[in-house]
Order: structure tokens, then sequence, then C-alpha cells
């Protein structure tokens, strides 16, 4: 047949057929325990449930269609399809959907939107340098709605997180330290301060950190543990947290367990210490 | 329609069927690719088609976000070709809306929304031919849709209509005993817990005789059950299958 240029079609007409059952030969894993929503799973309360299953009147139901997986005392089900669920380390590809302040919102495949920060990209001028108002209004030049990106999903790793007042972090040039006890901290002006393990080597590339998930070493949990009781006394104390005054904090709390620096007397003693050192090192 | 026998001497109904037989039902699970999940149904010649997105991020107002479980969002519509005569139907009427409040709070009862905050799970139904029981068409082919999509829901949702005629209950009524203008009861049911999602009634029924007609419409509804429960287990048999490891 001709089309409208006089340029030679060929078209391809198909009747819908009949599907095609698997062969029953295929069927080699009978080993699958194969579950649909209100099937009971277990009736022995000593599993743990994980995703796809509910208790209900002491047993483990289903909730999704799908196969059982039991990982040693842990029960789940696997569903056959669901929406995306971050794994650590993924690479994604996502679209921004919205520019917000200070962030895009990025449509993953996800149960929920995800958000990219502003201050998780890699802008001329060295990683760490504050993001100021310029670079907010330009966000729009870098990304905007409809684009598409990959990122790897941004995870602090393993650490301890203290939530505090936002009135007691001081505003300082960065708020990434390395501290020479052997931890890092970061003091997020929002109050949300992270302790973590100073990782061997820091990862140059691109806005990526790749999460170690190795065990930490007791010293190191140590350490951390300890930092983070400094900042609740510090924090009890009415004091400002930044770089040294933790520092300072961390060195007199040493003579005393980590546990009993939570005693009031204990707290007193050392914040006072701390007090000292920061007058002296200013005069 | 005067004459019209809906119960004969013999126990017949106008299709020949018993007072308590289901019409044959024939489902299938993931017939469209982009949605998250869908399913279509056929209950004698009502077929319906259910679709299922989510759970997403809330579309337009994130005010009616609810901070601690998901919203269901349900649509129900007709075909303008799956009744009779054809008929245009508007996207807003009453009867749509109505349909699509059931359908919310029948889906409500079973899906586990507190593993979802702020978000969104979008049902849409259309039925695509309309012979009777477009209720409970619609909430099978929508249990269906949603466990494709892989959803987590306490339990199947079942759901047939059951009337009464003659001193006996009909199980799930076609288009002729419906329009007939006798007393028509819709159930949905949670099939392990023997729980109702939902029970509507139209028309006036003696009290006297509800214990039977609910006792029909849940033995029909439990019948449903063991169909569509071998539908999605031959489905994920299928899945698990091609899956491999």
């Amino acid at each position: 047949m001709h089309g409208p240029l006089g340029i030679k079609m060929a078209m391809e007409i198909r009747l819908p057929v009949a599907r095609t059952r698997l062969p029953e030969s295929l069927d080699r894993d009978t080993q699958k325990h194969l579950v649909v929503p209100g099937d009971t799973i277990t009736t022995d309360t000593g599993f743990m449930r994980g995703h796809g299953t509910y208790m209900g009147d002491e047993k483990l139901i289903a909730s999704v269609a799908g196969s059982v997986e039991r990982v040693n005392k842990l029960i789940c089900v696997k569903a056959l399809k669901t929406r995306y669920n971050g794994e650590v380390g993924d690479i994604v590809v996502g679209r921004i959907t919205e520019v917000q302040q200070k962030r895009w919102k990025v449509e993953t495949n996800s149960r929920l939107d995800s958000v990219l920060l502003l201050s998780s990209m890699n802008l001329p001028g060295g990683e760490l340098r504050r993001r100021s108002a310029e670079d907010e209004l330009a966000m729009r030049d870098f990304l905007q709605e409809g684009d598409l990106i990959s990122v790897s999903l941004d995870f602090l790793g393993q650490g301890v997180l203290v939530q505090v007042s936002p009135s007691l972090v001081k505003r300082q040039k960065t708020h990434f330290h390395d501290l020479p006890c052997g931890a890092s901290v970061i003091l997020g002006n929002n109050g949300f301060i992270w302790i973590y393990p100073t990782p061997e080597q820091r990862e140059e590339e691109a806005g990526s950190f790749i999460a170690n998930l190795e065990p930490v070493p007791l010293s190191d949990r140590e350490v951390i543990s300890r930092l983070r009781n400094c900042i609740v006394s510090l924090v009890a104390q009415k004091m400002m947290l930044f770089d040294t005054s933790l520092l300072y904090c961390y060195e007199a709390s040493l003579p005393h367990q980590i546990k009993d620096i939570l005693k009031p007397e204990i707290m007193e003693e050392i914040v006072m210490e701390t007090r000292q050192r920061l007058l002296e090192q200013e005069g | 329609m005067a004459g019209l026998e809906l119960l004969s001497d013999q126990g017949y109904r106008v299709d020949g069927r018993r007072a308590g037989e289901l019409r044959k039902i024939q489902a299938r699970m993931g017939v469209f690719a982009q949605a998250d999940g869908s399913a279509y149904i056929e209950q004698g010649n009502t077929k319906a088609l259910a679709v299922v997105y989510g759970p997403h991020e809330m579309r337009g107002s994130r005010s009616r976000a609810l901070p601690d479980r998901a919203l269901v969002n349900c649509q129900y519509s007709m075909a303008t070709f799956s009744t009779g005569e054809r008929k245009r139907r508007p996207h807003g009427d009453r009867k749509a809306c109505e349909m699509g409040l059931q359908l919310r709070q029948t889906f409500e009862a079973a899906i586990l929304t507190q593993l979802y905050p702020r978000s969104q799970i979008d049902i849409y139904v259309q039925v695509l031919q309309a012979d009777g029981g477009n209720y409970a068409a619609c909430v099978n082919a929508a249990t269906l849709a949603v466990l494709d999509a892989g959803i987590p829901m306490r339990d199947f949702v079942c759901a047939c209509s059951a009337g009464f005629v003659d001193g006996t209950a009909l199980a799930d009524l076609s288009h002729v005993e419906e329009a007939a203008g006798g007393p028509q009861v819709a159930l949905a049911l949670l099939p392990a817990s023997g729980q109702l999602a939902l029970l509507e009634m139209d028309a006036r029924l003696h009290e006297d005789h509800l214990q039977q007609v609910l006792e029909a419409a849940s033995q029909a509804a439990r019948d449903v059950h063991a169909l569509l429960d071998r539908v999605v287990r031959q489905h994920v048999r299928e899945a698990a299958l091609l899956l491999g490891d």
C-alpha cells in the first residue's frame, strides 16, 4: 500500500492468541513456600516478623502474595512487585519534580519522592563551601524540573545522632570536624549532631560516600559514647557547642568512666573545667 | 416485568442457576505493565477492570496527606458501552461518587495503611460490562489489583450480592434479578477472620429474613474467595518460576 508521500508501507496484523501456560516440568522447587494474604505462616511466636507479615491472634499472617523467606529468627514475605525501597550504596536514577528552597524533589519510583539537598551537591569552589544565597537562586541553573539525574544514596554510615536545641550550636565556618580523639562530628545547625568514626580515607568522588558497614571497633565505640555523653553534659549546662568546647570537655572527662559523665556532680565538674580552659585560651 | 419468574418451582433461576450458585468467575492479574498493579475479572457477564497506583507521594494538595497512614483514593466509572443502552456518564456523578466512597471504605479496612504515612494509594475501577453485581465485581477486581501491586493487606476482600425471592435467598444477582426491584444486599468480607468490610442494602427486607440473606451472601463471598485464592496462587507460582532464585 502507498502512504501519503507515495512511499510503500508494510503493515503487519496480529490476532490475539491465548497465552500458553508454563509447562509443569519447570516446577522444580517445591521448597518455596508461597503465600497469599490471610495465610498463616506460623503459630510459633518465637519468630520476629519482617516485611510482608503482621501479627494477629497469636499467629504470624502474610500480608502480601509472594514467597516466604526465613533468615534465622526473622520471617518475611517477599512480594513479587513492590515500589523501590532505597538500599545503601544503590545508584538511582531520578527525575526532578520540584525545585524548592535549598533542595530538589526527585521522583525515584519509591513510595515517597526523594530529596536532593543543595548541600549535598558538589559546587565549584570546594566541597565544603558554605551555600550562599546566590547558590540558592541559581539552583534552577543546575537542575530543573524534568531533568534526569543519577545519585548514589547518601548515607552517613554508622554513628550516633544527638538531638539538641538549635540555639546551642555555634555558627561556624565549617560544621564537619575531625576530632583528634578519633571520631568525627557533624554539628548541624538544626540541632542534629552526628558522631561517627573517622573514616580511613575520604572518598574523593563527587558527592558520594561509600557507607562503611564493617563492625566498629570497641575503642571507637567508646570514643563515640564518651563524646555523646559530653554533648549531653554541655547541653545540660547550657554551654555552646563547637569543636573546641567539645574537645576540651572530652579531655576533661577522660579520668571518669563513660557512664559516670552523666551523673550531675561529675557533669558540673567537667563542664566547669571546660569553661575554665576556654577562658584561659581566650585570655 | 410481570410474569418473569425469578425462581421456578423446581428451584431454578432465570439463567438456570440454583439459589446459592455463583456465576462463572474468571480473573487475571497483571494485565497492564504500566500500572503498579492491575486485574481483570468476569463474573458471569459482568466484566470489571481494576488498576492500582502506589503507594506514592501525595499528588495535588499536600495538606490532605495523613501523618500516620496512607490515603486510599478510589474512583469508580462505568464505560459508556457497559449497559444495554449506550449512556455517557459524567465523571463526578452521584452514583460514581457513592461507589467510590464505598470502595474506599472497603479498602481502608483491609489495606495496612499505617505502613505508608503521608502517601497515597490510587485504585481505579471501571466496569466494562454491567450485568448485575457491579460493586462485588469491582471489589474482587480491586483486591487482585492491590495484591498485584504488592501492597500489604490484612486479607483478601471478597464481595458478593444477595437477594430474597419467595422465601429463598439468592446469591450473586444478575441484572435481571436486580431490576426486579426486590431487596438486595451487597457484602464485602475478609474471609480468614470472617469480618465484614462493608454491608449495604437496597429496598426493604423484613428483619426475620435478614439472617438468611446475610448467610447466603457470606457463603457466596467465601466461594469467591476460594476462586480468587486459586488465581493468585497460580499467578505467584508462575512468577516465582520465571524469576527463578
